[in-house]
């Protein structure tokens, strides 16, 4: 959804769900995000509907994302570093849509 | 552990001229920044433009290059720097929260300044979730942190200089401006106020300029626009308005919104200082002496977190607070005070005289601040309008109340992106002014910390 | 009704407790007031954890517990809303061998007095009931009918059903003086007078204010009770838990935020009504829950808070008839566990009101229990 005014010295790579997303040293993990095609860090825990980075400035807390194995991180926060495991979150499964054990005991 | 002399919450123009004055006054100080680099938003990635970037301060213009020098005098100081660091907590006994490297603890301060700036006024309208919609203020700091600007068309809509300042930035940078709508100004209201503004210095010229450059580049504009939605089956991919009575379509990838900035008040908020509304900002701001001291003892707010002044009173404003410090600690006497602050205390006001202008030339649009019943408020947990109102109708009396109601505020921004509309909402709904019906209360840590995080703290 | 001001009772303190009086009045006929000096569910009612539990309870109040639980499980029906009211069950778990014997001994002491809701469950059955239990949790004591509410919406269940059946709700309503009027109680506030021949004082951690006022002495200190919640969770639990060796409650809310207290205290301010948040208790309570549930680790905190209640030297409420003055009811000072006594205490109350006595045992919650004993510091 963005571009860059010119190309990064130094460039490091992090891995986005997987695939390899280059970006430049400095660059917070949302502004890397933002420039690649899919600007969506999560789904919203509320309704799952789909969200991406809205404020950049550490107050609303849309780019929320997995960083390093630890969820739920401002990824306009966080700067890339080489090798960086970033993942998108999906909504947290609701309560009530597993039966419940105490419900099983009941019946 | 021994108290440093002055914790400063904020590495913005305020903080880090509070900081370099302190420290040449001889206190100890620490600086606190959530951020990797000392700017703050205004200033955010100064010391970075360098080098390969260099060619970017052409792009983000000379109130942007204006932060080197504030920057610079801070490094040069002994104020010392903690960055990536999260206060989440300020105690009225100037024991303060952070979070640094994954681990909370507790800092003691013999004095705290509060410079957190301030934070773009939320823009709720229907579709403002939508991937491709982000705030003016979010498009900016990506060029200023990143050199990066929207790859395809981007449609700008709102109000404040903050939006001709990036669409004049955009245009600099080559960036495709399908729209520039603008969500109403008052040039009538704001016209009794003109004399105040050119006295202020500089102001009128700059917002001139950047409204030339914008039409001189051949953006299309649109005034008085009304019933702004952004729409897309998941994604943006249009913006739909009417203006002048006529409905248009234009379809984007990119919608940045903005109607002006508010104090980020939310640190003092949760100790808390006293607060009060400022009706020709409609935002809440802590209520201060002329030194900045809130009315609580050793606790002081300066900057755009005191009340919207804009980057150069905030440098002022910032200076004006690093003096009161060494006065309050024994440094300097209430009369070299007065001496050393005199010209900080006169530039600071002649700030502030362009304020009266440009908060009556954009007030937040009435759409926009009471939005109507299907529009999302609370982003976080998805609470509409329509919800907030019913809440009222069952007995709800205020913010505190329809929180529990709906949920509102509940989310982890805890309510930066809905309070202001929730409390709108709530006063227009009960025919009461906003200043009665208030706010919510906000809740230590004021970013979340997670369990292994908190239990670091003994 | 001769004037604006006339009730047939005043109930002061719109919580839980004096929301739930004036429903069970109402449903008697009778026609209560509620004067509440903020809003309804301001402190106790609104920020207390919500644990709607007859696990562990002191014996005394067993009785009441039992009675209570019934109605909890009724409230859909009587009130016409639940106060999101979830009987997921209630576990304490013990984490070695010591703390399985006071289980064990715990439900001797339960099935001695006649009661069979208490049962000792073993590692298996903790791990079916709470899957995501730390490794050395081998056992605890389970109460299947228990669960928890939202205590803002419970109490705004009592509220809503009292004011449809006649009751008034003043807010923003401070009491400043009481005094006899002949037969009658005349109530003065900041809003004006109110007169009922019957008062209840169901002011929380301000009831011994009230009673004072009475001329009846009650030891009582405010105390605030810390409590954190968490982001929206997967689902993973569905009990409220808590923990035999250690000061932990623990539940996961219908919208998958976890809360958490356990008894940790913070300041209070009577004065001004404000509290503030003793951070290192609450690391604490941080290295708890991330013992018994690891999966917490990387769980989000993004509130915490504390809710001012009364507590008792002997940590009972007060129930009952005054003993000082005729016409007078007190139901306060629950010290933190008062929540799931909502229901039937409203009842008491209202049975003590229109004929003079309960069929439950309120002998221990007698006001004057503490006459004697030196006041507090």
């Amino acid at each position: 959804m963005f571009r860059r005014l010119h190309e990064p010295a130094n460039a490091v790579t992090i891995q986005i769900d997987g695939s390899p997303v280059r970006a430049a040293p400095g660059d917070s993990v949302a502004a890397a995000l933002l420039a690649t095609g899919n600007p969506v860090c999560r789904q919203s825990p509320a309704s799952g509907a789909d969200r991406a980075p809205f404020c950049m400035i550490g107050a609303c807390f849309e780019c929320l994302m997995e960083i390093d194995g630890v969820p739920n991180r401002q990824a306009c926060l966080v700067p890339v570093r080489e090798g960086m495991q970033v993942r998108r979150q999906a909504r947290p499964t609701p309560v009530g849509a597993v039966a419940s054990p105490a419900d099983k005991v009941a019946s | 552990m021994s108290a440093i002399d002055l914790a400063i919450v904020g590495a913005g123009p305020a903080g880090l001229a509070a900081a370099a004055t302190a420290a040449e006054l001889g206190l100890s100080v620490t600086v606190f920044d959530e951020n990797t680099a000392p700017g703050g938003q205004i200033y955010r990635g100064i010391e970075a433009v360098a080098g390969p970037r260099a060619r970017d301060l052409a792009v983000l213009g000379p109130a942007y290059a204006a932060g080197k020098a504030v920057v610079e005098r801070f490094r040069a100081s002994k104020a010392g720097y903690s960055p990536a660091t999260t206060v989440w907590l300020v105690q009225k006994d100037r024991r303060l929260g952070i979070l640094r490297d994954g681990k909370a603890s507790m800092v003691e301060a013999r004095r705290v300044l509060i410079a957190t700036g301030a934070l773009e006024r939320p823009v709720p309208i229907p579709g403002w979730t939508l991937p491709g919609v982000m705030l003016a203020g979010a498009a900016q700091s990506l060029l200023k942190a990143s050199g990066m600007v929207p790859a395809g068309p981007v449609v700008l809509a709102g109000n404040g200089p903050l939006l001709w300042q990036l669409a004049a930035q955009f245009v600099a940078a080559g960036v495709n401006i399908a729209a520039l709508l603008e969500t109403g100004s008052a040039y009538k209201a704001a016209l009794p106020h003109l004399p105040a503004v050119v006295l202020a210095g500089g102001y009128l010229a700059k917002g001139l300029g950047l409204i030339a450059s914008v039409r001189k580049a051949g953006v299309p504009i649109r005034r008085s626009v009304e019933g702004l939605r952004a729409v897309g089956k998941g994604r943006l991919q249009a913006v739909e308005f009417t203006a002048g009575g006529r409905a248009e379509r234009i379809p984007a990838e990119l919608l940045c919104l903005h109607q002006g900035v508010v104090a980020n008040a939310q640190l003092g908020m949760a100790i808390p200082l006293k607060h009060e509304w400022v009706e020709a900002q409609r935002c809440w701001r802590p209520v201060l002496d002329a030194w900045g001291n809130s009315d609580v003892e050793g606790i002081a707010v300066a900057g755009d977190g005191a009340g919207i002044g804009g980057a150069d009173a905030a440098v002022h404003a910032g200076r004006i607070a690093g003096f009161e410090a060494a006065r309050a600690l024994g440094r300097i006497d209430a009369a070299a005070r007065d001496a050393r602050a005199a010209g900080d205390v006169a530039a600071w006001r002649r700030h502030l005289r362009a304020r009266p202008f440009l908060d009556a030339l954009y007030p937040p649009a009435r759409a926009l601040r009471v939005p109507a019943d299907d529009v999302m408020v609370c982003r976080c947990e998805e609470v509409t309008a329509g919800q907030v109102r019913e809440a009222v109708r069952q007995g709800g009396t205020g913010p505190n109340q329809v929180k529990s109601f709906t949920r509102t505020g509940m989310g982890p921004c805890q309510g930066r992106m809905c309070g202001l509309t929730i409390s709108e909402i709530i006063a227009d709904a009960l025919g009461k002014p906003v200043a009665a019906v208030g706010t919510y209360r906000i809740r230590p840590p004021i970013k979340p910390l997670t369990v292994g995080e908190l239990a670091a703290l003994e | 009704m001769s004037a604006p001001g006339d009730f047939d009772v005043i109930v002061i303190g719109g919580g839980l407790h004096g929301c739930s009086a004036a429903y069970h009045l109402a449903a008697a006929r009778l026609k209560p007031v509620v004067l509440e000096k903020h809003v309804v569910a301001r402190h106790a009612s609104s920020a207390s954890a919500g644990g709607v539990r007859r696990l562990g309870r002191d014996p005394a109040e067993i009785p009441l517990a039992m009675a209570s639980i019934e109605m909890w499980h009724a409230m859909r029906a009587t009130l016409g809303d639940d106060g999101e009211f979830r009987a997921t069950g209630q576990v304490r778990v013990a984490e070695n061998v010591d703390e399985l014997r006071q289980c064990e001994a715990r439900a001797a002491q339960v099935r001695a007095l006649g009661y069979d809701h208490e049962v000792v469950i073993d590692r298996k059955e903790l791990r079916r009931l709470v899957p995501a239990v730390a490794e050395q949790c081998i056992g605890g004591l389970y109460t299947a009918r228990d669960g928890y509410a939202f205590p803002f919406k419970a109490t705004t269940a009592f509220r809503l059903k009292a004011e449809a059946l006649g009751a008034v709700v003043k807010e923003d309503t401070r009491v400043e003086a009481i005094e006899r009027s002949g037969e009658r109680w005349l109530v003065t506030t900041n809003r004006g007078p109110f007169r009922a021949p019957v008062l209840v004082n169901a002011a929380g951690a301000w009831g011994a204010e009230i009673a004072r006022m009475l001329g009846e002495e009650v030891p009582i200190e405010p105390v605030a009770l810390m409590m954190m919640v968490s982001g929206r969770m997967p689902h993973f639990l569905d009990p409220t838990v808590g923990s035999m060796g250690r000061k932990m409650s623990f539940k996961q809310m219908q919208s998958g935020t976890v809360v958490i207290g356990g008894g940790h205290r913070g300041r209070v301010d009577p004065l001004t009504e404000l509290t503030e948040l003793e951070f290192q208790f609450l690391g604490e309570s941080a290295r708890t829950v991330a013992a018994i549930f690891p999966l917490m680790k990387h769980a989000p905190l993004v509130r915490c808070w504390a809710g001012i209640e009364g507590f008792t030297p002997d940590e009972l409420p007060i129930i009952g008839p005054s003993k000082a003055v005729p016409g007078v009811f007190h139901s306060f000072g629950f010290c933190g566990h008062g929540f799931q006594l909502g229901p039937v205490v409203g009842s008491i109350t209202a049975q003590l009101v229109t004929g003079g006595k309960t069929n439950l045992p309120i002998e221990p919650f007698r006001v004057d229990r503490f006459a004697g004993s030196p006041p507090q510091a």
